[in-house]
């Protein structure tokens, strides 16, 4: 990729502009997916001229696909094992349960359970989050599952230029990679410098301080740093780090940043138990002997009424009372 | 057929004394097939009537009752006798087992523990191969417990949606593991699923190889001429438990006997000793006998894999680094 002056790129037009210089530069990318042909359910398969990318690559390669998540995914198990690197579009991560054998128990073991005999090139789109009353089957984030699994690459990127270079990467890593992208971030806008990926399993700091580490991703990024700058108006610095992928995460960063303000937040719109903060959380403390919290979404499936959706979601004054919470522990 | 009989008979010895989850008391010597081993004894007439059709460039996926189609589609005996004894030189490097075969050399995609897991595979394969334009056809081997799975209703409406070059093969051994297939499946099985998606099939002995080896060749031959996906639904029966060291006593013992008598090996051999062949046929199973008890002493001698290797093939980011 050559090195080209920024252009302003919403956060879904990014990775559909990643997508078209992925398939250019290699005949054997192709995607496939639930109403592909008309751009993707949140238009994340057109270009910036709104056009469907199946106007530029056809119906061979930007395939429209029946409701059929185990075949979607099965089917691109075969492809990606049989000289193809496929993007599967799931629509949302609640369907892509509809497929979770073939997600785990085929794309993710087959490299090492047949001795490195094949790999499985694929990256399978799992969009996550709240989205506008969207209730309990539209609305989870299951990252967690995900990272649990040996074979996977788990990545979350919360902007448009993370979103394209991410994808970038992560089509070209010739493994297995869930990619969740956030449903309230699709029209969300940023600068895009095309030919800058961003590699796999490397943090960002987006906002340096020295009082504190809080670890976010995904959506939940922002309210961090809207949180971080209520804390910044009492005095306390936050340093706010986009993890940006979730598995393998990027533990020099994060444990550099925590033993240096011996305190660290994680914050991530799944549900706290069993989420993927306590994984950091117990890795800070295990090797820095940092405080340590976490603050993820009750137990609760998202309800639809707005006091019950809200109720799931953790704004930044959450945020800002945990990490308060934290430091005064 | 031999070939794969001699491979069965052999793995399932060297796998007695294994799994104690089926109840059995340990015995003195260790198993040297740990794992479950599910065996083909008996099918032997499906993966060698049909994968005689198929050329190297064409792709397989199977079951976990996967040895006779890895042999049949051209894999070492030597290498997968290795693997079913967990040892380095095995085709997995003693990652997968019996359960997870596979010869991608060969174009043998990958036996499956996953019931029905393959066929969208093949499918995909099948997809690809379309797409790249190879002259290459895709097969998927699948049980009669397979058919009652999703994904292999989604499979077959796949390959049509996309007209692809692909030949399901539903190896009807009439058992869902321990279980009768009768009992528990609606309508007349695969074939009658496989036309009401408008594929045709047909239904075949499947312990006459002959008989196996002229459907499946028409089947093939029209699948390479791009004329769609087809289905070859093919009645057998399962000799052995649904693993090895499973006796199944639950079967009734008068349907056990009929269906060993039907033996597809015997029934070969008679066909060959009425055309005076009978020399001919012993010496393929000295030949064979031969290479299997090779297989057996090389597998024996192996070296089991390296530890590091529980950290390898598992994905390029961050391999090694991140346990």
């Amino acid at each position: 990729m050559t090195s080209h002056t920024p252009v302003t790129r919403t956060y879904a037009q990014a990775a559909a502009l990643a997508l078209t210089e992925a398939m250019e530069a290699d005949v054997h990318v192709l995607a496939l997916g639930e109403d592909l042909g008309r751009g993707g359910v949140f238009g994340q398969y057109r270009d910036s001229d709104n056009q469907p990318l199946v106007k530029r690559f056809g119906p061979r390669r930007i395939v429209d696909t029946p409701i059929s998540e185990a075949a979607i995914v099965g089917a691109a198990v075969g492809m990606a094992l049989s000289g193809l690197r496929p993007v599967v579009e799931l629509r949302v991560v609640d369907f892509a349960l509809c497929a979770i054998d073939e997600l785990i128990n085929q794309a993710a073991k087959n490299r090492f359970m047949f001795g490195g005999q094949g790999r499985v090139p694929l990256v399978a789109r799992l969009p996550i989050g709240l989205w506008s009353a969207s209730a309990a089957q539209h609305s989870q984030s299951l990252e967690a599952w995900f990272t649990h699994i040996p074979g996977l690459t788990v990545v979350a990127p919360s902007t448009p230029a993370d979103n394209y270079g991410l994808l970038h990467s992560a089509l070209a890593s010739g493994d297995p990679v869930i990619y969740m992208e956030h449903k309230e971030l699709w029209g969300s806008s940023g600068e895009v410098t095309q030919g800058v990926s961003v590699p796999l399993g490397k943090a960002s700091i987006v906002r340096p301080g020295k009082d504190l580490t809080i670890v976010s991703w995904s959506r939940q990024v922002l309210a961090a740093k809207e949180a971080a700058d209520q804390l910044s108006q009492d005095g306390i610095e936050a340093e706010v780090i986009d993890l940006r992928t979730l598995w393998p995460w990027d533990r020099g960063l994060v444990l550099a940043s925590a033993a240096r303000t011996g305190n660290l937040l994680v914050t991530h719109e799944a549900v706290q138990v069993s989420g993927f903060g306590a994984e950091i959380a117990a890795v800070v403390a295990e090797e820095t002997g940092a405080r340590v919290a976490r603050l993820g979404a009750p137990r609760i499936p998202v309800g639809y009424a707005k006091v019950l959706e809200d109720e799931a979601r953790l704004f930044p004054d959450k945020v800002a009372a945990a990490a308060r919470k934290l430091i005064n522990r | 057929m031999v070939r794969i009989r001699l491979f069965e008979d052999a793995a399932e010895i060297a796998s007695q004394g294994g799994i104690q989850a089926w109840g059995l008391s340990e015995s003195a010597k260790p198993a040297l097939v740990r794992g479950p081993l599910h065996l083909s004894t008996g099918q032997e007439a499906v993966a060698a009537g049909v994968c005689a059709h198929l050329r190297h460039a064409d792709l397989l996926t199977s079951t976990h009752r996967g040895h006779g189609h890895t042999i049949a589609k051209g894999a070492s005996t030597e290498r997968m006798m290795a693997e079913l004894f967990g040892r380095a030189t095995g085709y997995n490097k003693g990652k997968g087992g019996s359960m997870h075969i596979a010869d991608f050399s060969v174009g043998m995609l990958g036996a499956n523990g996953v019931v029905a897991a393959g066929i969208p595979i093949a499918a995909g394969a099948a997809h690809a191969l379309k797409l790249r334009q190879i002259d290459a056809i895709a097969v998927s081997f699948f049980g009669d417990g397979a058919i009652n799975r999703g994904p292999f209703l989604e499979a077959l409406n796949w390959a049509v949606v996309y007209r692809l070059p692909v030949l399901f093969v539903c190896e009807d051994n009439q058992i869902s593991a321990t279980t009768l297939s009768a009992p528990m499946t609606a309508g007349s099985g695969a074939s009658s699923r496989a036309e009401s998606l408008g594929i045709p099939s047909i239904t075949v002995d499947g312990n006459d190889v002959e008989a196996v080896s002229d459907a499946a060749a028409r089947l093939i031959a029209s699948v390479r001429r791009e004329e769609g996906p087809r289905l070859l639904h093919a009645l057998t029966y399962r000799h052995k438990g649904h693993v090895s060291v499973d006796a199944a006593a639950y079967r009734d013992p008068e349907d056990v006997r009929r269906g060993i008598a039907g033996d597809p090996l015997k029934r070969a051999r008679k066909k060959l000793e009425e055309q005076g062949l009978e020399e001919e046929a012993d010496a393929i199973e000295r030949e064979v006998r031969a290479e299997i008890d090779a297989a057996l002493a090389a597998a024996e001698a192996a070296p089991y894999p390296p530890i590091e290797e529980a950290y390898k093939d598992i994905a390029g980011v961050g391999e090694g680094v991140w346990q």
